[in-house]
């Protein structure tokens, strides 16, 4: 069992999604209620890493992220380290394709909030605030409970991506998914099925919570 | 008027809005329309939750809008009671947790309290616990109206209030409102679409159609006497016919279908004018076949029962007069069988000179 590449997927899958939550309520909510040009747009790209092939849109992050490009020269100018094969940098692309899975659920859950709701707060002198945090934040509940919990275990699980912009650095870019290809091209069947049936376990376990969750949430409604 | 509710409002898009009403503290005024007429839209002009291009909200002596100066206040600021059409009630927050989210005017302390009284008040006490998919239709209404009325409102809007509750229901809140009314001294605007809601409860009912108030006034006086033919049925009324005004003899006449009609009222049409006129249904009378009834001699009209509509207890019947003009009345099931009245039998009815209300024609025609 290789502690630190979990240690590292649990770091990361925490950051990515303590990161994407706040950020894609803001973007779930805007998608959800509001009527811009572009909207469609801007739903497809998001929808885009569910269906592109892993390998290409590490292939573009890794070029996003590499010492020639903007992105990379800023990063390395400002902290002094190369983006791509980093943690940071691997953050970043987990932001990335986490998308759809954070923001998807959170827009039906805000998307399913009545529009008279919002209004009969206002006019109960409720401000935006007040409003989002009174009346749509517990209402929209069981979609960012389950855009957190759908984060965290798919970045857990993500391999392409990750062994793309990543790279293979232990301690430093190797996450469990990438260990356990790495044990079993190394013929250590038994290392990679412990860590296998952890990963197994961690998302059924992450899963099983939502649906607890919302079960127990719907019931009470 | 300064310390009631004032509205003038004028868009072309994006729906056209041509609108002025008042309303006193104290008075209820029912906007009355069909469906789409923009009576929901003015509503929530009121509260704050539209902008229409140009016009100006005032109430209780505050300013709530003005386009020409700039100001526009937020429903925050604005003291507003509303009650909307579905409620809105905030599904996760008990009874009591929704009326306490609309009073943050008072101390924290002190909310629970005011809460509990005002759904005392309201005949809900002891289901402050409940959540709204825990109450009955009825019940939900009312929590929405102590809610409404917790931030101590300077106007109450109420937006179909009734339309989703069950008949018995209905009539119970109805009387609740007639109660409420007499405790509440602030302007009540209601939005309807039911005539006889509008008549029930409304001191003054506002006519609204396409986005434009057509005409204002009590109940009686905007139901049977229309400002013109387009009012005339969007309250119902489908004795809506053409005629001249002659002025032989005493009073004024109008001719119609080749017979002359006495006429009480002439608000000040000169003889030969052309006008457009409206009889409500329940001034038509029909003749008994075998001995004279009421009004025999007043207005006498002779013509061919086109259709019968038997609707409960009374029968909508349909009689064709001169050839072109269709007079609707009711008469009970009883009465038109002993009348034989019947699609093809001649009739012979009185128009009551009282019923008989005189319209400018529409422009247009």
């Amino acid at each position: 069992m290789d502690w630190e590449a979990l240690w590292l997927s649990l770091k990361l899958a925490g950051w990515t999604t303590a990161l994407l939550i706040p950020l894609g309520i803001l973007l779930a909510r805007a998608i959800a209620w509001r009527r811009f040009r572009g909207r469609a747009a801007v739903e497809a790209l998001i929808a885009l890493p569910l269906v592109l092939p892993p390998t290409v849109l590490g292939f573009y992050l890794l070029v996003a992220f590499g010492a020639v490009s903007p992105l990379g020269r800023a990063f390395e100018a400002v902290t002094g380290d190369a983006l791509a094969f980093s943690f940071a940098g691997l953050l970043l692309a987990s932001l990335v394709f986490n998308l759809p899975f954070a923001i998807q659920p959170m827009q039906r859950a805000f998307a399913g909030i009545p529009a008279d709701l919002r209004e009969a707060a206002w006019c109960s002198g409720l401000t935006r605030w007040e409003t989002f945090r009174r009346v749509e934040l517990p209402l929209a509940f069981p979609g960012v409970l389950a855009a957190a919990v759908l984060t965290f275990a798919h970045t857990l699980g993500e391999f392409g991506v990750v062994l793309m912009v990543g790279g293979n650095l232990p301690g430093r870019t190797q996450t469990i998914a990438i260990a356990i290809y790495d044990r079993v091209q190394a013929f250590d069947n038994a290392a990679a099925g412990t860590m296998s049936a952890a990963l197994v376990l961690i998302s059924f376990v992450a899963i099983a919570l939502i649906h607890g969750l919302s079960d127990r949430r719907g019931g009470r409604g | 008027m300064a310390e009631g509710l004032e509205l003038r409002v004028r868009q072309r898009a994006p729906i056209p809005l041509d609108a002025v009403f008042a309303c006193a503290p104290g008075e209820l005024l029912a906007l009355l329309g069909p469906s789409g007429s923009g009576k929901t839209t003015l509503l929530r002009i009121v509260a704050g939750l539209d902008r229409p291009a140009d016009g100006q909200v005032r109430c209780g002596g505050a300013r709530w809008f003005d386009a020409a100066a700039g100001v526009d206040l937020p429903p925050q600021r604005r003291r507003v009671g509303i009650v909307f059409q579905h409620y809105a009630l905030f599904p996760h927050l008990s009874a009591l947790e929704n009326v306490v989210a609309a009073l943050g005017h008072l101390p924290p302390a002190e909310r629970r309290g005011r809460a509990a009284r005002l759904l005392e008040s309201m005949n809900l006490a002891g289901l402050e616990e409940r959540r709204p998919g825990e109450l009955s239709g009825g019940q939900q209404q009312r929590v929405a109206v102590a809610r409404a009325l917790a931030r101590d409102p300077a106007v109450l809007l109420l937006d179909e209030p009734f339309s989703a509750v069950d008949q018995v229901t209905r009539r119970k809140l109805q009387r609740e409102l007639a109660r409420l009314r007499e405790e509440v001294k602030i302007p009540i605007v209601l939005v309807t679409h039911d005539l006889d809601e509008a008549r029930l409860l409304a001191d003054r009912i506002v006519i609204v159609h396409r986005g434009a108030t057509l005409q204002a006034g009590p109940p009686d006086e905007v139901l049977l006497r229309p400002r013109d033919a387009d009012v005339a049925r969007l309250v119902d009324l489908s004795n809506v016919f053409s005629g001249t005004v002659s002025g032989a003899g005493g009073g004024t006449t109008l001719r119609w279908q080749g017979t002359s009609l006495e006429v009480q009222r002439n608000p000040g049409f000169a003889p030969g004018e052309r006008v457009d006129w409206v009889i409500p249904s329940r001034y038509v009378i029909l003749h008994r076949r075998d001995r004279p009834s009421r009004g025999e001699r007043e207005n006498p009209v002779d013509g061919v029962c086109a259709q019968c509509l038997v609707l409960g207890d009374t029968v909508q019947v349909a009689l064709e007069v001169g050839g072109e003009a269709t007079l609707h009345f009711n008469v009970p099931v009883h009465v038109a069988r002993r009348n034989g009245v019947e699609p093809g039998a001649r009739l012979r009815v009185s128009l009551l000179s009282e019923g008989i209300h005189l319209m400018r024609p529409r422009s247009h025609q």
